[in-house]
């Protein structure tokens, strides 16, 4: 009896990511929702600019590489063209939270029935480990050098809790991947989010911690240590918007 | 014979639109062409379309993306300013051989510019205009009736060559009424086997995509691109014929300008002076061939356009220097009378006589 095997919407092939990177984590966990589900067929995916630019490559569905941030506003031509079809969009920090912020924002604001897998690990991967929206205050990356200086280029972005003021937003969640119980409770909230447009109930955004050892240079072992002491203490982890249980438990 | 209704050119091609089969309509509110919004904000509810005022230029066209990535037709409108924004996604959109339509009701610039009538966004429209190598196919219409035929084939010639279109107008065209017939029949349409529109398990997935890492794939793809606007320039290339036959001063004139252009033909006409005039219809493809013709049995050319010489280069090009070429020219928002052009006729005849 196979117990465990790769989820049927994910490519076989090889991921590109660098070793010790959580994006295979997180591309594992969407296509075992995928398959849960039962949704291949009608899902299609927007992969953004950053590292998990290939995204496109590694699963079985259709997929479309947008702009630099603008995987929301393509997610939205893909759903009113197809509104029974699954659309997700896969973004890193930089291309959610920087330069895609005003896709991002409205396409919560018009409660679009997309979902969001937004990976928050504090740096810009794929160029070389410049510093990001969400990169953590003092935190030395090639453009922050002397560590990130809040007096002059201000401080880290919470999208969910931005987002938790936004109407249109039904469902938002901050989960890791750095040990297996979050990752089981990241796989939860992913699960939730994609059966929450399956239910036409609007935008989910679950935004997952991440970590990226090659940029943070860091081993593997020392980065997931990393995001629990110096990430979840300024990005905590919980449900940010859940829409249907706020007005469930009214 | 259809009966005939009395529009503005921007609700004109939006029903014109409409006709074609698009149900999906993006766009962001600028003067002069918000009337193509407002007309769609009425129309795609009562037929289960799609009208969405999106936050910005740039999410708009990026919508348009998405919709023409799962084979559907849809289009964005703006006018000058709005559409430099929408460069970067008109680039997206060309490199991932995708077909939309795109309506420029162009204004004068640059900046902020002002929000008259313009045409200085000719390079733009015609040389690509967002980054890397590509060009849109530009409609050029020169009248309401045009403005909704162009838009209605607009979006089969996208289809026929999976690329953008680009229907260039201005801020006279827009905003003036004229009677149209909309008596289209059925669009034709095409088949798209590539669309990211759900495998639902039946075939591989599709992947729309413009990334290409390997040097010699992404020199393909771009080769590829091109031996298609070889086609495009051998099967598109449009323009009109106005008294060309014995015409000595040939006028070349687009959109509005045209208009007034013809009527300053027909005044020169009238004083016994043997004037034609070719208007193109298509800027990209440039009617190359026409000019090239005429420069063979006219003296001389007048370039009439409302930028600071921007079409005089295609038309240079076209002739290959062989005429002189007057440049007879307003910008700002402002349109060059009929006598303005007369004047530029004086002047061709005078420089023609001295070339002959």
């Amino acid at each position: 009896m196979i117990v465990f095997q790769k989820p049927k919407a994910l490519a076989d092939c090889e991921l590109h990511y660098c070793p010790g990177c959580t994006h295979g984590i997180i591309h594992r966990l969407v296509a075992e929702c995928i398959d849960e589900l039962g949704v291949e067929g009608r899902t299609v995916g927007v992969a953004p600019v950053g590292c998990s630019v290939f995204a496109y490559n590694y699963f079985n569905c259709d997929m479309v590489e947008a702009a630099h941030g603008r995987a929301p506003a393509v997610a939205t031509g893909l759903k009113r063209a197809y509104p029974d079809n699954i659309v997700f969009t896969y973004q890193g920090d930089g291309d959610l939270a920087a330069i895609g912020t005003a896709e991002t924002v409205h396409s919560a604001a018009r409660g679009e029935n997309i979902t969001v897998i937004f990976v928050n690990n504090a740096i810009y991967g794929m160029t070389g480990g410049q510093m990001a929206p969400t990169t953590m205050p003092g935190q030395v990356t090639q453009t922050s050098p002397y560590g990130r200086d809040t007096s002059a280029v201000g401080w880290p972005v919470r999208v969910c809790e931005m987002l938790s003021q936004v109407d249109g937003a039904a469902y938002l969640e901050r989960v890791a991947v750095n040990s297996v119980q979050h990752v089981r409770a990241a796989k939860k909230a992913i699960k939730k989010a994609f059966t929450y447009q399956t239910e036409g109930k609007g935008f989910s955004l679950v935004e997952v911690l991440s970590i990226c050892p090659t940029n943070w240079g860091m081993t593997p072992q020392k980065a997931l240590e990393w995001v629990d002491t110096n990430m979840i203490p300024y990005y905590p982890l919980g449900v940010y918007k859940d829409k249907y249980a706020q007005e469930a438990a009214k | 014979m259809a009966e005939k209704v009395l529009m503005k050119g921007n609700e004109a091609l939006a029903e014109a639109a409409i006709a074609a089969g698009c149900r999906h309509y993006f766009g962001y509110p600028i003067t002069p062409q918000t009337e193509v919004a407002a007309y769609f904000a009425k129309r795609m509810p009562k037929i289960g379309g799609t009208f969405l005022q999106a936050e910005s230029e740039i999410a708009a066209i990026n919508m348009v993306l998405g919709v023409a990535a799962a084979g559907l037709r849809a289009m964005t409108s703006s006018s000058s300013p709005g559409i430099s924004l929408k460069g970067e996604g008109i680039s997206y959109i060309a490199g991932s051989d995708l077909p939309c339509l795109i309506v420029n009701v162009e204004r004068g610039g640059p900046g902020l510019g002002g929000i008259q009538p313009s045409q200085s966004d000719y390079f733009q429209a015609t040389r690509g205009g967002g980054h890397g190598d590509y060009h849109c196919l530009v409609l050029a219409p020169g009248s309401v009736q045009e403005m909704a035929d162009f838009a209605f084939h607009g979006f089969e010639l996208a289809d026929r060559y999976r690329m953008p279109v680009m229907l260039l107008a201005d801020g006279t065209l827009g905003q003036m009424m004229e009677p149209v017939s909309l008596d289209y029949g059925e669009p034709v349409t095409v088949e798209k086997p590539w669309a990211t529109n759900g495998t639902r398990m039946q075939r591989k997935h599709n992947i729309c995509n413009s990334l290409f890492l390997q040097p010699e794939e992404l020199e393909r793809e771009n080769i590829r691109r091109y031996q298609r606007y070889e086609e495009i320039k051998k099967n598109e290339a449009r323009a009109v014929s106005y008294e060309m036959d014995d015409a000595e001063i040939c006028i070349v004139a687009f959109g509005i300008a045209s208009r007034v252009a013809l009527n300053a033909m027909h005044a020169a006409r009238a004083q016994g002076k043997k004037v034609g005039l070719i208007r193109p219809t298509t800027v990209w493809p440039f009617p190359s061939q026409a000019l090239a013709e005429a420069a063979q049995r006219c003296k001389a050319f007048v370039c009439v356009e409302l930028s600071m010489g921007q079409m005089i280069e295609d038309v240079e090009l076209s002739i290959r220097c062989k005429r002189p070429v007057v440049l007879c020219n307003r910008v700002g928002g402002v349109i060059p009378s009929p006598q303005e052009v007369l004047a530029a006729i004086e002047k061709a005849e005078k420089l023609g006589g001295e070339t002959l």
